[in-house]
């Protein structure tokens, strides 16, 4: 098969095909990340724009390391150091960068949907780098690349995923991809951050408060970081958190014993894990980060290597639109 | 609509006997087979250079190593529009530093399948020398490449293509000239 | 003189749905009958069609003063025109905000310059719709304001509330309260739900209109005023004011068409989408039907809330709450409740009309005498909208390209067609 996405905005509205198909296209990267030599011309002469609109340190650095592993050059906007703060619109502030012809843009922006608004309007690729609560593909993919190396499939395990499920883009996209692959999932944190609606997400899904409850049985624990500037909204006391939701060795003994360990990052050590599961032989914590550069690669080589500033883009073909 | 007129160039047998001919003059102009190393380029290069490398086993009591390599990364012709090609690994699980590599693969045309090829042995470490074996040379070259080993010359034009089938891949064997008469 | 020929009265006041000819002169209608001829008329052929009372819209923003980049009181009238209605309610909530007399005055001038619609101007219910102290409630209403409200956002404290309430009762004229708590509503951005959870947009729960309301329906029985609840959007609020009537306290409400058409199902990443209150769930949309259909609602209102482009191109999450909605009232009530025999056409006309009406305190019927202000349509028209042909300013509707049975065909105000098809 091809892949014939104009864009990436989101897992929910990928196949199960696709996202298979994505996970195969990142094995020769993963194997690359390996070489002694590891820089390719193969988008030389391309240019990938890496727009993030809110400060993100390793997601950054991984598409920016990904497209210039691939040979292409990126043009950096940077929220802080941008027009943005002088008032100008996301609108006028993208087509600035597109004036400037990117062969794509990879965006990362506190409004969810914000991505989908920029792809509507662009006539280049975009990749969603994560957009406010809404998505995180890239994570959900490098994730789902983890767990099928880990555990040879990713067909119908039980995952759990702890912490803010709410505000949490993460949580959502490994939600929609996971369940394509038929797995029974436990959403599980304080009440507040995992509203029962969430069940209708997806199928399989069901919510509970409990931690003993939701890691029985489970093959894949996703810890979420508590964003301390959440933690006041509303007002929750850390020490509650440590109490009811850290993940610590005596809780993980409740999952199966060859249960899985994945963090998007950036770890809180203490908070929501305890250092030694973090370190600890279950964790595939620096997996995800090599794997998330294998995924991004694939992504820009599928997405802006078939793009051309001057030919028409399958974006412009609707139809093909998976989003 | 135009119409296609098929000859075969090798027969399977044929096929089997050039890739032994090859075979023995691979070990006889290397010395030895001590620091060689076959490197298929995929698809059709993988199984020839598999076949070579079990010839080699059974006659001179050699296990000589094989790698495949995936050249899609190192087109020159990615730039164009339309989906891109789907990638393959290069699996290489040897060294690549300081080995005698040999390059296999089907048909040799404008050499910059090879050229791929080699940027991606490269990429990977320092051979001590590399050199090219195909099944069949047609000439038509746009790069200087030659092959140190052909099991074939054939002359062909610019309406003409070399369609080589093996049974690993393809279910059947054969070398057939293909000619498109508009 | 006008003398409409043919046309198929609906008139809810006196019942009537009889064709009959409807002679107009000098501002008011003289003659209503079989076969009526005035050769001195000018003559309106309204067979197939239907002849309304003139549709009252309680609830729009006209933005004038001080918004003119996304409507002026020239242009929204033009587009209230189209959309079949004869007068509009315009909200306060203007820059300057409509809080004394000459600011009404001035309004009111701007509208007669016009020339089309009339303009009944809602003045606000506290000095700048500030919440703090009353706005010049009594000196507005000389000048010719039909209510009061702080909309926009709800009266602020109930304490105000209470004083409004009864301050407005004495004068006669009802407080359109948007009802929302503040701290519920708090950064929303659409109906919370599964929708909101999808989306990850911040959600708004149904509770920030109810509990609102529920503050409201309380101070209308502490007082003898009459509480009108603007875009009623949820199952739990129709709920109040079904029992606040029922322990007989004066609360009418509205429902817009949008509530009536879409679910927070719809909603996408376009702030066309975006309204408060926002599309709520479809348990809730089916309540709000059912309430139009038993008179439980007493109006649809438009809520008419133009954007210029600009403002609306951004993120979902930063775009001003608001849609246009004059030129596609009338065509989404038959589209979507009268064809699919959710409600009878008399009872949707009585909610462009009387209904409103009432809310106001004044008579709206088709009898010699009464001002000659008429809506015409024709309920089986099919057509499609088209936001660009719009005559407002703005194009912020969810319902461009829609398509649609049943379309406005004259709007008269006061013997003069303002519109016609």
């Amino acid at each position: 098969m091809l892949l014939r996405l104009p864009h990436l905005l989101g897992v929910e509205g990928l196949t199960r095909e696709q996202i298979a198909f994505i996970l195969d296209q990142a094995k020769p990267f993963q194997e690359f990340q390996r070489h002694p030599l590891k820089k390719l011309a193969t988008l030389r002469g391309k240019t990938v724009a890496i727009a993030f609109f809110e400060s993100s340190t390793r997601t950054r650095i991984s598409f920016t390391t990904a497209a210039s592993r691939l040979g292409a050059d990126t043009m950096a906007l940077q929220a802080e150091a941008s027009s943005l703060s002088k008032g100008e619109s996301l609108l006028d502030t993208v087509r600035t960068l597109e004036a400037m012809r990117p062969d794509g843009i990879v965006i990362r922006h506190k409004s969810s949907g914000a991505p989908a608004f920029v792809a509507e309007r662009l006539e280049i690729p975009v990749l969603n780098a994560g957009d406010g609560m809404h998505e995180h593909p890239t994570q959900a993919l490098l994730d789902a690349l983890t767990i099928r190396d880990r555990k040879g499939h990713l067909e119908g395990w039980n995952l759990t995923i702890l912490g803010d499920i709410f505000h949490s883009r993460v949580a959502r996209s490994n939600i929609h991809l996971l369940s394509k692959f038929g797995a029974r999932i436990t959403l599980c944190g304080p009440p507040m951050w995992v509203p029962r609606e969430l069940e209708a997400l997806a199928p399989g899904v069901r919510c509970t408060s409990c931690i003993e409850d939701a890691l029985a049985n489970a093959d894949i624990v996703m810890v979420l970081r508590v964003q301390t500037e959440r933690l006041h909204e509303p007002a929750l006391a850390p020490g509650d958190y440590i109490l009811r939701y850290q993940l610590n060795e005596k809780r993980l003994r409740l999952a199966r014993p060859d249960a899985l360990v994945l963090h998007p990052g950036p770890m809180i050590r203490g908070l929501e894990i305890d250092p030694a599961v973090a370190d600890g032989p279950q964790s595939a914590v620096l997996e995800q980060v090599t794997n998330g550069l294998a995924v991004r690669m694939a992504l820009l080589y599928h997405l802006v290597g078939s793009a051309s500033a001057d030919a028409p883009h399958p974006a412009k073909d609707r139809s093909n639109a998976s989003d | 609509m135009c119409a296609v007129a098929k000859r075969q160039l090798l027969s399977p047998e044929e096929i089997g006997r050039t890739l032994h001919r090859l075979a023995h003059e691979i070990v006889e102009k290397s010395g030895g087979t001590g620091n060689l190393a076959f490197v298929g380029i995929r698809r059709r290069g993988v199984p020839l250079a598999q076949r070579l490398a079990g010839i080699i086993r059974e006659s001179a009591r050699a296990d000589v190593p094989v790698g495949t390599v995936d050249i899609t990364l190192y087109r020159d012709d990615l730039s164009t529009v339309g989906p891109q090609p789907v990638l393959h690994s290069t699996e290489i699980d040897f060294t690549v530093d300081e080995r005698d590599l040999v390059v296999v693969d089907d048909v040799l045309y404008t050499g910059r399948t090879v050229r791929a090829a080699m940027n991606a042995l490269f990429d990977l470490g320092r051979p001590k020398r590399v050199r090219l074996c195909v099944l069949v040379d047609r000439g038509h070259r746009e790069l200087p490449i030659e092959a140190a080993f052909v099991g074939r010359v054939v002359e062909t034009s610019d309406t003409e293509t070399v369609e080589v089938h093996l049974r690993e891949v393809d279910g059947e064997e054969c070398v057939m000239l293909v000619s498109r008469i508009p | 003189m006008l003398l409409i020929k043919n046309g198929r009265v609906l008139d809810p006041a006196s019942q009537t749905d009889a064709i009959r000819d409807v002679l107009l002169d000098a501002g008011r209608i003289v003659n209503m009958g079989e076969n009526l001829s005035a050769p001195a008329a000018e003559t309106l052929d309204a067979r197939g069609q239907i002849v309304a009372p003139g549709f009252i819209d309680l609830h729009c923003h006209l933005r004038e003063p001080g918004q003119e980049l996304s409507e002026t009181i020239e242009t929204g009238t033009r587009a209230a025109a189209r959309g079949g209605f004869t007068a509009v309610c315009c909200m306060p909530n203007t820059s300057p905000v409509n809080d004394n007399a000459s600011v009404t005055r001035g309004i009111i001038e701007r509208a007669a310059a016009a020339g089309s619609v009339r303009v009944w101007p809602i003045g606000a219910a506290s000095l700048g719709s500030k919440g703090e102290a009353l706005a010049e409630i009594a000196a507005m209403k000389e000048a010719g304001i039909v209510a009061v409200s702080d909309d926009g956002r709800p009266v602020a404290t109930a304490r105000l509330m209470r004083q409004v309430m009864e301050y407005c009762g004495a004068l006669g004229l009802p407080v359109i309260d948007h009802c929302e708590d503040a701290s519920l509503f708090a950064g929303g951005a659409m109906r919370e739900g599964v929708q909101s959870l999808r989306l990850g947009l911040p959600g708004i729960p149904t509770q920030s209109e109810t509990i609102c309301a529920s503050r409201d329906v309380e101070i209308a029985e502490m007082t003898a005023g009459h509480l009108h609840i603007a875009h009623m959007s949820a199952r739990g609020t129709l709920d109040l004011v079904r029992r606040a009537r029922q322990r007989g306290l004066r609360v009418t409400c509205e429902v817009t068409p949008h509530h009536f058409t879409l679910t927070d199902e719809d909603v996408r990443y376009d702030a066309r989408y975006k309204m408060n209150p926002p599309l709520a769930s479809r348990s809730d949309r089916d309540a709000l039907i059912a309430g139009l259909a038993d008179g439980s609602v007493d109006a649809i209102a438009t809520d008419h809330a133009p954007h210029h482009p600009a403002s609306k191109d951004v993120e979902f999450d930063r775009a001003p709450f608001g849609i246009t909605g004059f030129e596609t009232a009338l065509a989404l009530g038959l589209t979507e409740l009268v064809h699919p025999g959710k409600l009878s056409l008399m009872r949707l006309v009585e909610l462009f009309t009387t209904g409103p009406a009432r809310v106001l305190g004044i008579e709206r019927k088709i009898a010699p005498g009464e001002p000659a202000d008429l809506t015409l349509f024709a309920p089986d028209h099919r057509w499609t909208f088209r936001a660009a042909e719009s005559a407002s300013k703005s194009r912020n509707t969810p319902f461009d390209g829609r398509e649609f049975r049943g379309a406005p065909v004259a709007a008269i105000v006061a013997g003069r067609i303002v519109f016609r098809r």
